[in-house]
């Protein structure tokens, strides 16, 4: 048996009442790539949210290389080696890339060390490396808020990266991105996971089918519905209900178009 | 092409050592004229008006470090600065040797033994101490208070509102330790010099001036390096700083403090030269005033901060001298006018359009003096977007 990074037993979370996580488990073995898939609302981003200490567990708890997280706060839960790339991009909009880098890249994160210490070489020569990774290098000293949002995407995931975690989370990567971008991620997703365990959340199918090599995970209403090869799960009778339930039974107007490619996607097409 | 990047991040540092060199020069230059020209251009009088419109630009730093750069509106400056200048007031009201009797106001209300925290004050270096550390370890607790608790926002902005409002009232209130409402005045020696003679003016103007380089110097250094960064980074974006790793609280707290320490000192220089101290400058008006001094001059520059301070006063004293009903209004105008047309104040104004006014008067297009336009990432963006 692998050993675990992550292991999650039995996790409920209640917001006034309502469940976005209803007793559920989860584990990861260390060097996992594993992605999540679900509807919306089915509680993915709640679940990155546990995991950092953003939400506490109203039951349950999560462990991360052994040790409950439930004490901790959000910046030592990032310390231990947790890093969260978010669902829309989250980078310092008036901080160019390069500073943005150092900024994660920082080994002490103190107020001493952050005030008093310069940036060390090595810091700087592990930012360029990065900035080469996600292909800022000629966008470097440039402020962020010019970069596309593919760019500031990869941004992300870079300061991600320059955190130099053991587990990254990363949520809906490829969200807004053209089919290249998309492919270029799920590049970058992939060699990252020759070094790093990662759970990405995502919704694209294709996308999926690119990296998801091994697990893929279902989470429904707040519980895992199934997990499986990309493949067992996308023949699952379950998952195919829950997919199609949901487009059905919303009170909006149905995006037939939406429908037919889930479908399509679905039935493995 | 790492290599390369590595290069031109040096080339950076260059650069950013030749920029500070030419800045070191501005800054001496500007600091020479202050000291050395203006007096022969002005009445002693305006030149102690500019030496308190100065000892102002120390609290606007204050508040561009703790507001413009990170994010957080404090309107409790006031007090900070209130409470320097009482600092400096009490030991100039304490008759020397001591023991020798007590503040003539004290024995008005019938005091017959001092008040046990008076009595720190007899010592010159304690009291000069007092002025930066004792704002600075109440905005501490203050920031340790609502940082801790995650309070942001309008709610932090309440927060320091009210804590002013129970100082003012404090303040006010005892007549018997601070003089309440009339406040500390009528200064006869600052260290042994004559205060209300126009040569120990002078001095302090001077003075003024070497402390807002100081402050400008600290608070340089505090915002140009990785720390300055943080604070950027927590003013945008705090919860993905946390996120990363650190911690905002103990940043916040820093910064709040230095903040505090900052108005403590303009408040003393303040002080000295308008020869009084009142809970007045706790006044709710005058920590929104701060506020919009550096929103005039312009967020985040520094710079901003003393020259909306410098020139809003400025402003107020010559409007005010001529219309004394009008001032208000056009404050009020001012700050609209700011808000509306230049979001990022005169400096931020100057930096966008200045500099192509400047161009453009003086026939150099952008691209005869950019060699390396071709490349440049931001100019091709903007190509993209604006069209060439
Ligand atoms: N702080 C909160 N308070 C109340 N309800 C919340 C809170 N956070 C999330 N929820 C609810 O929990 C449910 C799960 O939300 P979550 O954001 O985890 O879904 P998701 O799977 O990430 O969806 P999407 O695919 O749209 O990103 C939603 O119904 C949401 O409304
Ligand atoms: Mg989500």
């Amino acid at each position: 048996m692998n050993e675990k990074i992550l292991e999650i037993d039995d996790l409920t979370v209640s917001f006034d009442g309502f469940k976005a996580l209803n007793h559920l488990n989860f584990s990861l073995d260390i060097g996992e790539l594993r992605v999540i898939i679900g509807p919306n609302g089915a509680g993915k981003t709640t679940f990155l949210d546990i995991i950092t200490g953003k939400t506490k567990p109203t039951e349950g708890q999560v462990r991360f290389k052994g040790r409950n997280l439930r004490p901790y706060a959000e910046h030592q839960i990032a310390q231990m080696g947790v890093g969260r790339k978010f669902q829309t991009p989250r980078v310092y909009l008036n901080l160019t890339p390069r500073e943005n880098l150092e900024i994660a890249c920082n080994r002490q994160k103190t107020v001493i060390h952050t005030l008093f210490r310069k940036t060390l070489n090595a810091e700087r020569r592990t930012v360029v490396g990065l900035l080469e990774t996600i292909g800022l290098s000629h966008k470097a000293d440039m402020k962020a808020n010019l970069l596309s949002h593919g760019e500031k995407q990869w941004l992300e995931i870079g300061m991600l990266v320059a955190q130099s975690p053991d587990l990254l989370l990363v949520d809906e990567p490829v969200a807004g991105l053209t089919d290249e971008e998309t492919e270029k991620t799920g590049e970058l997703l992939l060699s990252l996971a020759e070094s790093h365990s990662i759970i990405v959340i995502e919704h694209d199918m294709e996308f999926v089918r690119q990296i998801a090599k091994g697990t893929v995970t279902v989470l429904h209403q707040g519980s895992v519905l199934c997990e499986g090869t990309i493949d067992e799960v996308q023949t699952d009778p379950r998952v195919v209900e829950v997919y199609l339930g949901q487009e059905i039974h919303t009170n909006g107007p149905v995006n037939l178009e939406d429908t037919a490619e889930l479908l399509g996607v679905l039935e493995g097409s | 092409m790492a290599v390369d990047t590595l290069v031109q991040s040096r080339g950076v540092d260059l650069a950013k050592r030749r920029s500070l060199l030419i800045e070191i020069a501005i800054v001496a230059a500007i600091a020479l004229f202050l000291i050395f020209a203006l007096p022969w251009l002005i009445s002693a009088f305006r030149l102690n008006l500019m030496g308190r419109f100065l000892a102002l630009a120390i609290v606007a730093l204050g508040i561009d470090l703790i507001w413009g750069f990170t994010g957080l509106l404090s309107l409790g400056h006031g007090i900070f600065f209130t409470i320097g200048g009482y600092a400096l007031a009490m030991h100039l009201k304490l008759p020397q040797p001591p023991g020798s009797g007590l503040p003539e106001f004290m024995s008005l209300y019938g005091g017959t033994e001092l008040p046990w925290f008076w009595r720190p004050f007899y010592s010159a270096p304690f009291s000069l101490f007092a002025i930066a550390v004792i704002p600075a370890v109440i905005a501490g607790i203050l920031g340790y208070v609502i940082f801790r608790n995650r309070i942001r926002g309008v709610y932090f902005s309440i927060l320091t509102q009210a804590a002013t409002i129970i100082f003012f009232n404090f303040f006010n209130g005892q007549q018997k330790l601070f003089n309440g409402t009339n406040g500390l005045t009528d200064f006869r020696s600052v260290f042994g010099l004559p205060v209300k003679d126009n040569r120990t003016q002078y001095i302090l103007y001077i003075v003024t001036i070497l402390f807002v380089i100081l402050a400008y110097a600290v608070c340089r250094w505090l915002t140009s390096g990785r720390f300055g960064r943080l604070l950027v980074a927590i003013r945008d974006d705090e919860s993905r700083v946390r996120f990363t790793g650190y911690n905002p609280t103990g940043f916040k707290i820093l910064v709040f403090a230095v903040s505090g320490a900052l108005a403590g000192i303009a408040g003393a220089l303040y002080t000295l030269q308008s020869g009084i101290v009142s809970p007045n400058t706790m006044n709710i008006a005058f920590s929104i005033e701060m506020v919009i001094w550096v929103a005039v001059g312009g967020r985040a520059t520094l710079v901003g901060a003393i020259l909306g301070a410098v020139l809003v006063n400025l402003a107020k004293s010559l409007l005010s001298e001529q219309f004394p009903d009008f001032w208000l209004f056009f404050q009020g105008g001012l700050f609209l006018l700011v808000v509306l047309l230049l979001p990022s104040g005169l400096i931020g104004w100057l930096r966008t359009s200045g500099v192509d006014l400047y161009k453009q008067l003086t026939g150099q297009t952008r691209l005869s003096t950019y060699p390396s336009l071709e490349e440049d990432p931001e100019v091709e963006y903007e190509r993209k977007n604006i069209g060439d």
